[in-house]
């Protein structure tokens, strides 16, 4: 069955063509030299006054990536990147010392006014009305290479939490990020984690101490804005025992005719009974219609549970990118842990899209359920490629796994690459594709009170994404809100 | 493992038996440029382990190690042990063909009063003298796959089959592997069945040992063409011997409007590969694959599917069942692929595991690959252990616990077995069921 026409539309609205975050700010900056040496890592962590392990582990890092190879066996293709083309440092340029928001550069503010993402903490959102009245977002801003600006400061401080760019972490809680900073993704990880952990020049640092429940929600908003430039942020949360916080991100491009580097490196703790939420709405450049420029987005992306009955859910929206690979996953290791992970990826145009999840079931009773939408359009490729993986010991591992796609037009491809391996037997693993399975109990219930069986379908999977899209910003969500109305009428396993 | 050092060894150790062999291979001219391409091509990736993304989940390297020396031609001591297994093994009603040791053997097979339009030669007169259309077809799978090439390199023998146009055979035709082990030893077999337009066939492959037989590997392949609006039913019986390796692979193409129902069943072998590549050159075809793997001790079976809906208005159909006991592993791996412009195709594949026992392992990767707007695909994939609730009903009942177990394994293995639609050789894979489940005790 072919897409209807609502869902065509709806689709086409989004379209590489219709790239709303393409300007570009004209601001002097301040770069790395071209290329990639020892030196560039030596100029980056001197940039930053980091201490000494800092810079060790990094150029640790970067040796052992000089003894690595890209992977190949993602379904994406794009010409071979030379790394010594680019810019690995690039930081806006401070016209004098900043003391308080009023003091960044006016460029910079009008660019996330633009984009509009609040670094005035009065602000509340506009169009955004919600029965609390002043809900809160604090948001670290993320310029090129650098933090420009950390809201809400005060009020986390009070509550006991840690938010603030990874950089002035490494400086002023160095006990923390020494004790977790790549446990969950290892330098030696993969190559593009590797590179990361070399060149990484900003992203952010969260820690909620026992018990506390983060007062707000918190949002990074990353914008690469200069020319040749790789953006290599690396974010770390930590949710000790007890704990919760939700966390948001964005992230846009102005449109160039080159690509650009994208690699980033996410790690997420949990302790017993912590909750980490992580939300990501990927609205990167994507190229143009015909498939120049755009950002090559590599992201390593991981959490652990590592206390028992801790939870992580990982939600992503992906609309931009000329070529995303991304697997944001879960290692279940406290007993009863549980992960999640809600994926909309849409592409267009000449967009390349493998992404997927894993979860690795090691600690026992734990759950895992895995909501995947892939819609392809244009003569793109969405690939959506998935572990579930249950572990010897992990008895009573139950996972749940629901991948559709939809494709809109004959000239592009949607693809599902799952792994299912099941190591005992009390291991409990669902794979399916097929809409009309997902809970019977609830669609019968639905066709009963006069649904026809395709709105009972929506009703569902659409009810399920948007109780968590509805946690987004209202920025994010209105491109969201497009997406989660697209009817699942012709959508394939 | 020193990956480097295994492939040299292995590499170098049958080099030598391709070069002792040689003489015992049949073809000459193009045919032997064609062996010397395959076994290059082989030599060149060795045995494939688990970085190779088509066989993560069999690591030959690890399971198999080598490919043993080409087994010696079948002498009287041999035949007479394969005629008791085959005597053993025989299924009613059928025409056998009996390759020994990877040599046909004409006084083991039957090969007189064959129905008008069937045609029985051996892959060696086929290759040697036969002509150019069947050696092309024989010729025709590439080397990508290292152990296709390596069966390409070293084929010995084998059956090929012509059925004319119009014609329907009444009587199953069954192809028996007899492995008389008395050396460990690899047998390498290629056979080919060419299926006319508006015809009609059952074909059934057994793989059996004789008594005493252990260590020996089959390397096995099988080519098949069926024409527009013909019907080839298909059914694969694995009884290997539990220290045997066998590694088949078959290659399908169907003509318009054609049907393909194959079924295959796995429960011998120590290490095992099935991997088949159907592929749709006509539109209105239709593909039923079926398949169920019955395992346990240190067992390993992979059943790789690999379908391929190149023309629009096909239909597919895959159901897939694991069985895994003790220290088992069982390996799924289906991929469709829906290419550009095959519209209106209809594919659906699921796959369930069953675990019983907490050491045993179950790997799916039900794949899908789709290039076309105006399709119906879809896959499913469980695992998981018998339901507590469905065997306490039965134990409720006076069932015993092993009793209880072997009635859901049953219900549970049947769905895929009732596609089979002869009569006689659906009884025979419940049999086969049957035994493997009294063999649990």
């Amino acid at each position: 069955m072919p897409a209807v026409q609502e869902t065509v539309d709806r689709v086409r609205q989004i379209d590489v063509d219709q790239y709303r975050y393409g300007f570009e700010t004209l601001i002097e900056s301040d770069k790395a030299p071209k290329g990639l040496s020892e030196d560039t890592v030596r100029f980056i962590s001197a940039k930053k006054n980091e201490p000494a392990w800092m810079l060790e582990w990094r150029l640790e890092a970067y040796r052992r990536w000089l003894t690595m190879t890209e992977p190949q066996w993602a379904r994406v293709h794009y010409p071979k990147i030379d790394y010594q083309d680019l810019y690995y440092y690039s930081a806006p340029k401070p016209k004098k010392t900043i003391g308080s928001l009023d003091e960044i550069d006016p460029d910079i503010l009008e660019t996330y006014k633009k984009l509009g993402i609040p670094l005035r903490e009065v602000e509340v959102l506009e169009g955004v009305v919600r029965p609390e009245g002043q809900r809160k977002i604090a948001v670290d801003a993320v310029f090129d290479s650098v933090s420009v600006a950390t809201t809400f400061q005060k009020e986390l401080k009070a509550a006991g939490v840690i938010f603030m760019p990874i950089s002035e972490a490494i400086r002023e809680h160095p006990e923390l990020v020494k004790k977790y900073l790549g446990t969950v993704v290892p330098t030696s990880d993969n190559y593009f984690a590797t590179l990361n952990s070399a060149v990484f020049s900003d992203g952010s640092f969260v820690y909620v101490p026992p018990g506390v429940r983060c007062p707000m929600e918190l949002s990074t908003y990353f914008r690469i804005n200069e020319r040749n430039t790789g953006q290599f942020e690396r974010t770390l949360i930590i949710a000790d025992k007890g704990a919760y916080v939700s966390y948001l991100e964005g992230c846009t491009a102005p449109q160039r005719d080159e690509n650009q580097l994208h690699a980033a490196v996410v790690e997420l703790v949990t302790h017993d009974d912590a909750e980490i939420k992580y939300s990501t709405v990927q609205n990167w450049y994507p190229g143009n219609s015909e498939g120049k420029g755009g950002i090559y987005n590599f992201v390593t992306k991981r959490g652990d549970c590592r206390g028992n009955n801790s939870k992580i859910s990982w939600t992503q929206v992906e609309t931009g990118s000329a070529i995303t690979w991304k697997y944001p996953s879960c290692i279940l290791r406290g007993d009863n842990s549980r992960g999640e992970f809600y994926s909309i990826a849409i592409s267009n145009g000449h967009q390349q899209v493998d992404s997927g999840t894993k979860m690795i079931h090691l600690g026992k009773n734990t759950t895992s359920r895995i909501i995947s939408k892939g819609i392809a359009a244009g003569v793109s490729q969405n690939t959506y490629r998935g572990l579930v993986t249950a572990h010897r010991k992990a008895t009573g591992a139950r996972n749940f796994t629901a991948c559709d796609s939809l494709l809109i037009g004959d000239k592009c491809g949607a693809h599902t690459v799952p792994y299912v391996e099941a190591k005992n037997s009390s291991a409990l693993f669902e794979h399916e594709a097929t809409t009309s399975k997902i809970s019977e109990d609830v669609l019968f219930y639905c066709v009963q009170r006069g649904l026809s069986q395709e709105e009972a379908v929506g009703l569902v999977v659409n009810g399920f994404v948007k109780d968590v899209l509805q946690q987004l910003p209202m920025e994010f969500a209105v491109e969201a809100q497009k997406l989660i109305s697209i009817s699942l009428e012709g959508s394939v396993g | 493992m020193n990956v480097a050092l295994v492939k040299n060894e292995t590499g170098s150790a049958l080099s030598d038996s391709f070069a002792i062999a040689r003489d015992r291979l049949p073809g000459t001219g193009k045919v032997v440029g064609a062996r010397e391409a395959a076994f290059a091509a082989y030599a060149q990736a060795g045995l494939p382990h688990r970085r190779i993304e088509d066989w993560k989940y069999t690591d030959l390297r690890a399971l198999m190690r080598e490919v043993l020396p080409l087994a010696p031609a079948p002498g009287t001591a041999e035949l007479t042990r394969a005629a008791t297994a085959a005597k053993l093994h025989a299924i009613e009603g059928v025409r056998r063909l009996v390759l020994v040791d990877g040599v046909f053997a004409p006084k083991l097979s039957e090969l007189g009063g064959l129905e008008k339009g069937l045609v029985i030669r051996t892959l060696r007169e086929t290759l040697e003298a036969g002509d150019a259309a069947l050696q092309a077809q024989l010729l025709a799978p590439d080397n990508s796959n290292p152990m296709v090439a390596l069966n390409s390199a070293m084929m010995t023998d084998g059956v090929v089959i012509e059925i004319a146009d119009g014609v329907v055979l009444t009587q199953p035709l069954q192809i028996v592997h007899i492995a008389s082990g008395n050396v460990p030893a690899a047998m390498f077999t290629r056979s080919l069945l060419r299926l006319g337009k508006d015809a009609g066939a059952t074909l059934v492959e057994s793989y059996v040992a004789a008594d005493g037989a252990k260590t020996y590997q089959v390397h096995d392949s099988l080519i098949v063409s069926i024409g527009n609006n013909s019907r080839l039913d298909h059914v694969r019986l694995n009884e290997d011997s539990r220290d045997a390796s066998n590694i088949s692979s078959a290659v399908v193409s169907l003509g318009a409007h054609a049907h393909f129902n194959t079924f295959g069943m796995m429960s011998g072998a120590g290490v095992s590969r099935y991997q088949a590549t159907i592929a749709f050159a006509g539109e209105g075809s239709k593909v039923e694959t079926n398949g169920v793997n019955l395992l346990n001790g240190k067992q390993h079976a992979d059943t790789t599917l690999f379908m391929d809906h190149a023309v629009p208005n096909g239909a597919s159909r895959e159901i897939f069942r694991a069985v895994v006991d003790d220290r088992a592993h069982s390996v799924f791996q289906g991929r469709i692929i829906v290419r550009p412009h095959a519209q209106k195709t209809d594919a659906k594949m699921m796959t369930r595991a069953l675990l019983l026992s907490d050491e045993a392992e179950a790997d799916n990767k039900p794949e899908l690959e789709i290039f076309a707007d105006d399709v119906t695909c879809g896959h499913g994939a469980t695992t998981g252990a018998l339901d507590e609730s469905l065997l306490f009903y039965l134990r409720a009942r006076g069932l015993s616990e092993k009793e209880a177990q072997a009635l859901l394994i049953q219900a549970f293995v049947g769905e895929a077995i009732e596609s089979i639609v002869n009569d006689g050789l659906r009884e025979l894979a419940i049999a086969a069921a049957e035994r493997w489940l009294e063999a649990r005790g």
